[in-house]
């Protein structure tokens, strides 16, 4: 089976999309259904499926763009560490062009600085072993998808005695987020689309807390049109019944149970601590710190590095439209003062960002006349 | 097999310099005009329309399957002036090479550059070589600039783009830039993917001697196809409409794009055009298309229209939805998760 092919087969699309419209109709009141993931929302736009919508249904972005909720003290700090004599700076390219509170790392590249975009974590590692002169540290940004491989590099480093390598941790937990989204009053959403790869790694039961005890059903997703469609649909189907749970659509990919392994990894390596969200504020145990064994490879132990914390630039929207209570267009600065070349917030930065979405595929993502 | 590196001295104008064009150019680009090795060449052209175009090469890694850099420096040049309607008449070729490169290695580059302009049926008839010091540069750069004799009458050009215009790509997209990507080494992952590089005039004779009317050629290099389009819509002032499902793309390069979170759409090809041309030709241009080797899996892909905001690209997915293509900012990114 190629997934490529197969899960964007455009009659199997059409059944389901006209299932939403059929399920939509039936509505009592419009509904709101919140796509946590920044490549849910790439996909939703991309493959045109949010013009497809019934009026009833409202799509909200949600938070799960790790690069979005990456607070501006954290690329100061990122960019800091650039800024050391004999120091490489790893990180992953999306990182390049988030703006700081001065600079930005691609900046920091122009002007000489040692900034090496990674692909994977490992590739950070070669780049310390090949240079033991120098400092290599990785800017660990990523959610529990990426934070495992983070977790398995840094142990491989403490096992090799490789003493020039460590990783400034940003990573961050969905799940928190998730809870205070829903504890928080501003913003409706009856249903959340859950992220495909996170739930990969953490499986089902991290979510069982949103229908339990806040009665919204939660679908799990994998990326490809079909998967998303049959996603909103699933979630209409149980406000329509009235049953709210968490439901595993992408069960190619997806187990129950999650990976242990890769969970494994995660313990092993870090404990849990609260963590700033861009947008989001203080969400308790949210984010990952290194186990005090780990401090050899803890950039923040190694490194003396001085931040403050950072206004968002006034007028930036990017903490509301995080947290689905506002969209791009209500910002002032979108696509005037805030463009992909010129970013002000880093929605509209991250190829998976809201902001840069709703730019790039425009109009709204609502009907597309031709 | 030559020994030795590119020094300093190679590039001062000396002994070691001359030696350098007799020993690598020149047994390559082998012609009688550039033999004679003038300060300058002469070329007798008949037209009195040229075009002339020129363009700079840095890739790396310099050798990728299907090509390297040489082959490059001579295709990226010709297509340019393909595009206009113009046969190559003759091109330049300009060296920038580190200090520290191996000699053998830019034999290797001139070789291929050699082949590929016996392919494409133009003389390399002046050259300049150039050496900096070890770090200044990255192994070579080459530009190349071509002078061509516009056949097609009028030239194509992207104002003439109209509204009911078909948009017709002689084949499949993403492979050059797919493949650079995957030479680069950067991944775990390995995939079938050779770059499309090749000189595309003969695709545009071919359309000329059968007489199809072209208002616009372009080929869609860095920033893939979606630039060149959203570049003509905007030249024209018109929108135009896509159907995604009728663009051929390898199964290797989807799947390679799926892995990194990228889109075929914005990859670079070397060895494509798309052509705007009159809804009546446009089954004729798919026929003359397809009957080169280069054009085999030539495809209708869509039409210039003339609703919408001038300028606007439209794209309707595969899955039945809509969505605008529009310029991207920057390079695309693999993503993070």
């Amino acid at each position: 089976m190629k997934f490529v092919d197969e899960f964007r087969d455009k009659e199997v699309a059409q059944t389901i999309l006209a299932r939403i419209h059929e399920a939509a109709g039936r509505l009592q009141k419009p509904v709101r259904l919140m796509e946590v993931c920044g490549t849910h929302t790439v996909a939703l736009f991309r493959h045109g499926i949010r013009a497809l919508m019934p009026e009833q249904v409202r799509l909200l972005s949600g938070p799960g763009c790790p690069v979005c909720v990456t607070p501006t003290a954290e690329i100061d700090a990122a960019i800091s560490l650039a800024r050391q004599p004999q120091t490489v700076l790893a990180t992953f390219g999306d990182m390049m062009r988030v703006p700081g509170s001065e600079s930005t790392l691609l900046k920091e590249r122009a002007a000489g600085r040692q900034v090496l975009v990674v692909y994977s974590p490992l590739d950070a590692l070669k780049a310390a072993q090949k240079r033991p002169d120098h400092e290599v540290v990785l800017f660990g940004v990523g959610f529990e998808t990426t934070a495992p491989l983070v977790a398995s590099t840094a142990l491989q480093a403490q096992q090799r005695g490789l003493r020039n390598f460590s990783v400034y941790s940003a990573h961050k937990l969905v799940p928190p987020a998730l809870a205070a989204l829903v504890a928080a009053d501003d913003v409706r959403v009856d249903g959340f689309i859950c992220p495909g790869h996170v739930s990969t790694v953490i499986g089902s039961q991290p979510y069982e807390f949103i229908p339990r005890d806040h009665g919204r059903g939660c679908v799990i997703a994998g990326f490809e049109p079909l998967d998303v469609l049959e996603a909103i649909w699933r979630l209409l189907r149980q406000i329509e019944l009235q049953s709210p749970q968490v439901e595993i659509a992408y069960r190619r990919a997806v187990r129950p149970e999650g990976n242990p392994e890769a969970l494994k990894r995660l313990s092993q390596a870090f404990v849990t601590v609260d963590a700033e969200w861009r947008g989001l504020g203080t969400i308790r145990r949210s984010g990952l710190e290194f186990r005090e064994e780990l401090s050899a490879h803890n950039a923040k132990e190694r490194f003396d590095i001085q931040t403050r914390p950072v206004a968002d630039p006034p007028g930036c929207l990017c903490g509301e439209v995080l947290r689905g209570a506002r969209e791009p267009e209500d910002c002032a600065h979108f696509g005037t003062t805030c463009t992909p070349e010129q970013p002000v917030g880093p929605c509209m930065v991250s190829s998976e960002g809201t902001c840069a979405a709703h730019y790039r595929y425009g109009e709204a993502g609502r009907r597309v006349e031709a | 097999m030559l020994e030795g590196t590119i020094t300093l001295a190679h590039g001062g104008g000396g002994r070691l310099a001359q030696q350098l064009v007799r020993e690598v150019f020149l047994p390559h680009f082998g012609n009688a005009e550039l033999a004679r090795l003038n300060d300058a060449a002469e070329v007798l052209v008949q037209s009195n329309r040229l075009a002339v175009s020129t363009d700079s090469f840095v890739v790396t890694p310099h050798r990728f399957p299907g090509g390297d850099i040489g082959s490059l420096a001579v295709y990226g040049t010709v297509n340019d002036l393909a595009m206009m309607g113009a046969r190559p008449l003759c091109l330049t070729a300009g060296f920038i090479v580190e200090e520290g490169f191996e000699l053998d290695a830019l034999a290797q580059v001139a070789g291929s550059m050699a082949e590929a302009a016996r392919r494409a049926q133009v003389p390399i008839v002046a050259g300049d070589t150039k050496v900096v010091e070890h770090g200044s540069g990255d192994g070579v750069f080459i530009n190349t600039t071509g002078i061509g004799e516009v056949v097609l009458e009028p030239a194509p050009a992207g104002e003439r783009a109209q509204p009911g215009d078909a948009l017709v790509l002689s084949g499949r997209v993403g492979d050059h830039g797919m493949a650079v990507l995957m030479a680069r080494n950067e991944f775990d992952f390995r995939a079938d993917i050779v770059s499309d590089c090749a000189p595309l005039w003969e695709l545009v004779e071919a359309l000329a001697q059968a007489q199809v009317e072209v208002h616009a050629l372009r080929d869609p290099t860095r920033g893939g196809l979606a630039t060149v389009l959203n570049e003509i819509a905007g030249a024209a002032q018109v929108g135009m409409i896509v159907q995604e499902a009728t663009v051929p793309v390898s199964e290797a390069v989807r799947g390679a794009c799926d892995m990194l979170g990228l889109d075929p759409l914005y990859v670079a090809n070397e060895g494509k055009l798309v052509a705007c041309v009159p809804a009546q030709e446009a089954q004729r241009a798919l026929r003359v298309l397809r009957q080169h080797e280069l054009g085999r899996e030539a495809a209708i892909i869509g039409r210039v229209t003339a609703s919408g905001p001038p300028g606007r690209v439209i794209l309707d997915t595969a899955v039945g939805g809509r969505r605008v293509l529009d310029l991207t900012s920057g390079e695309q990114l693999p993503r993070i998760c």
